[in-house]
């Protein structure tokens, strides 16, 4: 009994070589020591779904390999939009988006795949496999692109849900489990194959306090313990303040309000940045959506304002 | 001005998306013999798109053969013609009622079940995670379905005109009284194999690609709300039952000529 177990232990672990060995993160080095690492460059790039309006505005960024960045901003400043042109989703209509060096180009398939097998994606509902228990959703990854035996995918699987703490789900149905439990899960499924880059889209939203603590804990986590890049857009500040190595504050239409550490971020002067970070209804960012005069709209007074 | 305006935007919108679901076809068949390597995939889709429709099938097979055996009944025997029953009914299922219902029918219950398991999987973005999976939506997701629906349609089309004959003999020899041996002879000496069973056979696979393929489209591009994935399933039946009757035409004027 001891013998196999010790045995499956030696293939999960040059099944686990075996992958990385695939892996560009461990074979390229990347830290040369003489300049910044930065595994992801976004060179002024311009986008909006349809011509009259854009989403972003020559936006620059780039993201340190091995760091987690979250980008924060409210609802509708692009901060989706950036994870979906990263992962070639989308195609910038300005500047390029650059993983690894290499240009992102969502009309080229083939180099698109390739590119996307080296990241994984948590999306905001988990997107699980309804029809396909937690066991096989994790697998999923393993079973399209390798053709590991049944009893190290087993293994495998058992090994990535147990980092979520949810080991003991794995035989259940996507409809029995809860919504913390479906991010946790698409988390798993999301590093089943030991990817560089995990891109989280809003791993906090709908979560109670003990879930979201929880999710930001395992985000930090793992990617500390698997090297990978981690890349969180949120609107939630407290729990990306906690996790992050650095943050990008974002701000509609699709600019880049401030970026800097946590500390640097809390400590702004900048009455954007604290309007923000401390939840301020109104300040530059304005509550009311732009609108005609208010006076126009009830029929009451000429020049009212909103 | 407008007008001529609406009217030339309104036909560019209609040749695009005519476009748009041709490159969705032709994309469609490339993915497929990467899921034929895959027979378990298609299995799966065999099983939920042929079995599960058997039972509407099987019954309106049965009610069209009843139906058909009494009016054809009514008809005849004005004429002392009754022995020509089997023919015409077998005639009538295998040539056209037999490929053209279980078109419609397939239409409406594995089609708009395509539709919105294919539009639902959209919404709550599992294409989105296949493809962010480096996974291909079209060759793990459609092109299963589409040959399930290819392989599955024939079967449907030849079950159904069987149990039509079945019952009409049911209704024509065991109820009515014409005599059996006449309902089957006049069947084995007058029904082509090759020419009215094949081409049943070939009208029903046609078929088959067409609702399949419609099908997988509408829920493909739906808009992935619950109003888009309603859309979309009502456009499935709409535009496969339009498409089937269309095309039955066609194809009948290709096939039975006498020229």
């Amino acid at each position: 009994m001891r013998e196999c177990f010790e045995h499956r232990a030696k293939l999960v672990s040059s099944a686990g070589r075996a992958l990385l060995n695939n892996n560009p993160r461990r074979s390229r080095a990347g830290h040369d020591g003489l300049k910044p690492d930065h595994l992801i460059e976004i060179d002024h790039v311009t986008f909006g779904y349809d011509a009259s309006r854009n989403i972003l505005n020559d936006v620059s960024l780039s993201f340190e390999r091995g760091k987690v960045t979250s980008i924060l901003g409210a609802s509708g400043c692009g901060k989706t939009t950036l994870l979906r042109l990263i992962g070639g989703s989308i195609a910038a209509t300005g500047g390029e988006v650059r993983f690894d060096g290499e240009a992102v180009d969502a009309h080229d398939s083939e180099r698109l795949f390739r590119l996307r097998r080296r990241l994984g994606m948590l999306f905001q509902f988990g997107a699980l496999f309804t029809d396909l228990s937690v066991f096989e959703n994790v697998a999923f990854p393993l079973r399209e692109h390798t053709d590991l035996p049944e009893a190290l995918i087993r293994d495998i699987v058992l090994m990535k849900l147990n980092a979520v703490g949810l080991r003991g789900a794995a035989p259940l149905r996507i409809s029995e489990v809860s919504g913390g439990m479906a991010r946790r899960i698409a988390l798993a499924r999301a590093i089943a194959l030991d990817p560089e880059l995990i891109m989280y889209d809003e791993p906090f939203a709908g979560l109670d306090l003990i879930s979201m603590g929880v999710a930001a804990n395992l985000i930090r986590t793992l990617n500390d313990v698997t090297g990978a890049t981690s890349l969180v857009v949120s609107h939630d500040v407290p729990e990306c303040m906690a996790i992050s190595d650095h943050v990008i504050l974002m701000a509609a239409p699709g600019r880049i309000v401030a970026q800097g550490t946590p500390k640097e971020l809390m400590n702004s002067t900048d009455p954007e940045v604290r309007q923000f970070v401390r939840g301020e209804p109104d300040g530059p960012v304005k509550f009311h959506y732009p609108a005609r005069p208010i006076g126009e709209d009830f029929g009451v007074s000429k020049g009212a304002t909103a | 001005m407008n007008a001529v305006a609406t009217l030339g935007a309104r036909t560019l919108g209609v040749l695009r998306s005519f476009g748009h679901a041709a490159v969705f076809f032709i994309e469609l068949l490339r993915a497929t013999p990467a899921a034929l390597r895959r027979f378990g995939l298609v299995v799966t889709q065999i099983h939920a798109i042929g079995n599960l429709s058997l039972l509407i099938i099987v019954a309106s097979g049965m009610a069209v053969g009843f139906v058909l055996a009494l009016q054809m009944y009514y008809a005849l025997v004005t004429y002392g013609a009754t022995e020509s029953l089997g023919l015409i009914v077998n005639l009538s299922l295998v040539r056209e009622l037999g490929p053209v219902v279980a078109a419609l029918l397939y239409a409406g219950r594995a089609g708009t079940s395509l539709t919105a398991e294919i539009g639902l999987m959209k919404a709550g973005e599992q294409i989105a995670a296949m493809e962010m999976m480096a996974i291909d939506p079209r060759s793990r997701v459609l092109a299963p379905r589409f040959i399930g629906g290819v392989v599955s349609m024939p079967l449907l089309a030849i079950l159904f005109s069987a149990v039509g004959i079945l019952c009409a003999y049911v209704v024509a020899v065991l109820l009515i009284g014409v005599d059996a041996g006449n309902f089957w002879s006049i069947m084995q000496s007058r029904v082509d194999v090759w020419r009215d069973v094949g081409n049943g056979i070939v009208k029903s696979f046609v078929f088959g690609i067409i609702c399949t393929a419609v099908a997988l489209y509408q829920g493909y591009e739906t808009e992935a709300t619950p109003e888009g994935v309603a859309y979309a399933t009502t456009r499935t039946v709409v535009i496969s039952s339009l498409a089937v009757l269309g095309m039955d035409f066609v194809l009948t004027a290709l096939m039975f000529s006498t020229a």
